[in-house]
């Protein structure tokens, strides 16, 4: 057995076949053990806050080289369950394994840099790792923010700040990826690059690459598996076929199914992908928050 | 003609530089993490040391900085509770502190005793011991600074990213407060528990303008604090005025002409 972290914590077994009246057809099986080959695996993770459910029995495995994208309405724990795969917060019941050989770069959700703090972009990818300046020159130019070397981080706009964070997070050698809302406060054709970049980055590194998408309406398309979130896994499937579950449509509403748009890899004319990248829909019932 | 200044002077003027070095790199670590109102509390809660000090009869320095670093514990195990904001923690406890530590003294010592000494500090009454005490003390902090200097650093830029990255927020967090509190503990002999975190605070304040990386902010505010504790003393040693809040009032002088500056350049 390959050492790393498992950690299994159980206040009350009797949690543990907990069933949320899905009717997607895609059921908790809670029976199935921690995938050991994954890069990270959860089974059965709960979290209450105040009171509520947070993280209602969620299962959910990272295999090296797949893109697993996290969607859901505000509030249902997407963040939350990426924290705890993370493991910057702890589960209150649950199975988590994350190997040692599990090497993990983080790209948080805000990163609005205090201007009290002043710090250029060469700095902060030298801070908590040897990395060399060729090396950190060499990253940035991989990720196509070579000409904010010497910049202070708060002059950063929304999109050069998210491919600074994915140059520290690649600086750490990861073979998985984790990036909380990557395009939050990027315009429409920057959210089409980093997409872009981010599927580059799995071909070239071989990563594998929890994504949280701040929009419901789009997503990746070369996401191998979308889950849909809401406290509980609502559904989850291929990117072109995940608007299709009833699940889908109860949750984010009849228009929500017409509304999923699938960003198109920038050289993939692959034919089997339904959705054609387009604004937002305006009649979404979750319009992105101002 | 040169003349050799008064022992006492020397003294002070030791004693100003070295907490000057000490204290920068904090002060800029108080100004990112948005502490200025922790160490103000701390402060305050030094005044309980010295009434603790007179009622034990025990020497003052060592009895401020208990008190000192208790106030910091009790902080410490607030910030692990969601029941209460930290602010209204601090509000509470550091008016508690003065009032307590102001009704403790007047108790203990009659009303005679002289409050504005710690208050306000005075740092020419500053005494071998306590340059001792700042040195031997100031080199301590100054090396488990630099030893915190980068988890402290990465914590300020982004809390989650740290702790996913390996970093201990609540330990870092917890020997940073407890480093405050001793410096805090000890600069109060110089410029009293009123103005102290100023000693901190002013000099970051000047130097972020004119900084490009965080070390470099931590020299320049270092660079602040001793011009600040030169031109404070020469303006006290010409005026007859306090020493502590003179060499606040340089210290802001230089921040205020720093904050115009760079302000005037970049608008």
């Amino acid at each position: 057995m390959p050492e790393g972290l498992e950690t299994s914590l159980s206040k009350s077994a009797g949690h543990n076949h907990h069933h949320h009246g899905d009717d997607c057809g895609c059921g908790h099986t809670h029976a199935l053990p921690l995938d050991r080959s994954a890069l990270v695996s959860a089974r059965s993770l709960w979290l209450t806050r105040s009171g509520r459910d947070v993280i209602a029995g969620v299962d959910l495995d990272v295999r090296p080289g797949e893109i697993v994208t996290l969607i859901g309405p505000n509030g249902a724990g997407k963040t939350t369950l990426v924290k705890l795969m993370l493991g910057i917060e702890w589960p209150d019941r649950g199975q988590l394994w994350r190997p040692d050989t599990t090497r993990i770069g983080y790209v948080p959700q805000r990163f609005d840099v205090d201007r009290a703090i002043p710090m250029t972009v060469a700095r902060f990818l030298s801070l908590g790792h040897d990395a060399t300046s060729s090396e950190i020159a060499a990253t940035l130019a991989e990720v196509g923010a070579e000409r904010t070397i010497h910049q202070q981080l708060s002059q950063l706009s929304g999109g050069e700040t998210q491919r600074v964070l994915i140059a520290r997070a690649l600086l750490r050698k990861p073979n998985l990826l984790v990036l909380d809302e990557p395009a939050r406060g990027v315009d429409y054709v920057g959210e089409a690059d980093l997409y872009d970049l981010i599927g580059r980055l799995r071909d070239s590194r071989r990563l594998g690459v929890l994504l949280i998408s701040h929009d419901l309406h789009v997503v990746m398309a070369k996401s191998d598996r979308v889950i849909c979130i809401n406290g509980h896994v609502c559904c989850s499937g291929k990117p072109e076929t995940v608007a299709q579950h009833a699940e889908y449509a109860r949750l984010f509403g009849p228009h929500a199914a017409q509304a999923l748009g699938v960003y198109l890899h920038h050289h993939d004319h692959s034919h089997d992908i339904t959705g054609v990248p387009h604004p937002v829909n305006a009649a979404a019932p979750d319009q992105r928050s101002p | 003609m040169f003349e050799w200044p008064e022992p006492f002077v020397v003294r002070a003027l030791l004693a100003g530089l070295g907490l000057a070095i000490v204290a920068a790199p904090l002060g800029c670590i108080v100004v990112w993490r948005r502490m200025a109102y922790v160490g103000e509390t701390l402060a305050q809660s030094s005044l309980l040391g010295v009434a603790l000090g007179l009622a034990l009869n025990i020497d003052l320095t060592l009895a401020v900085i208990f008190a000192a670093v208790a106030a910091a514990c009790v902080l410490i195990a607030f910030g692990q509770q969601k029941l209460l904001a930290l602010d209204s923690v601090l509000g509470l406890m550091h008016h508690a502190a003065l009032a307590l530590g102001i009704v403790a003294i007047a108790v203990l010592k009659g009303p005679s005793i002289d409050l504005m000494g710690y208050l306000f500090g005075d740092v020419f009454a500053v005494t071998s011991g306590d340059l001792i005490w700042i040195y031997c003390g100031g080199a301590l902090v100054l090396g488990a600074t630099i030893m915190l200097w980068r988890p402290l650093l990465r914590l300020s830029l982004h809390e989650d990213l740290a702790t996913a990255e390996g970093i201990n927020p609540r330990l870092s967090r917890a020997a940073f407060d407890i480093l405050l509190a001793v410096t805090i503990a000890v600069a109060m002999k110089i410029v009293g528990i009123l103005l102290v975190m100023a000693f901190l605070i002013v000099p970051a304040v000047a130097a972020r303008p004119v900084a490009s990386t965080p070390e470099r902010m931590a020299v320049i505010a270092a660079g602040v604090a001793s011009v600040g504790v030169i031109g404070g003393l020469l303006l006290s040693l010409h005026t007859d005025s306090p020493g502590g809040p003179s060499i606040v009032l340089a210290m802001c002088l230089i921040a205020i002409i720093s904050l115009l500056a760079t302000g005037r350049r970049s608008g």
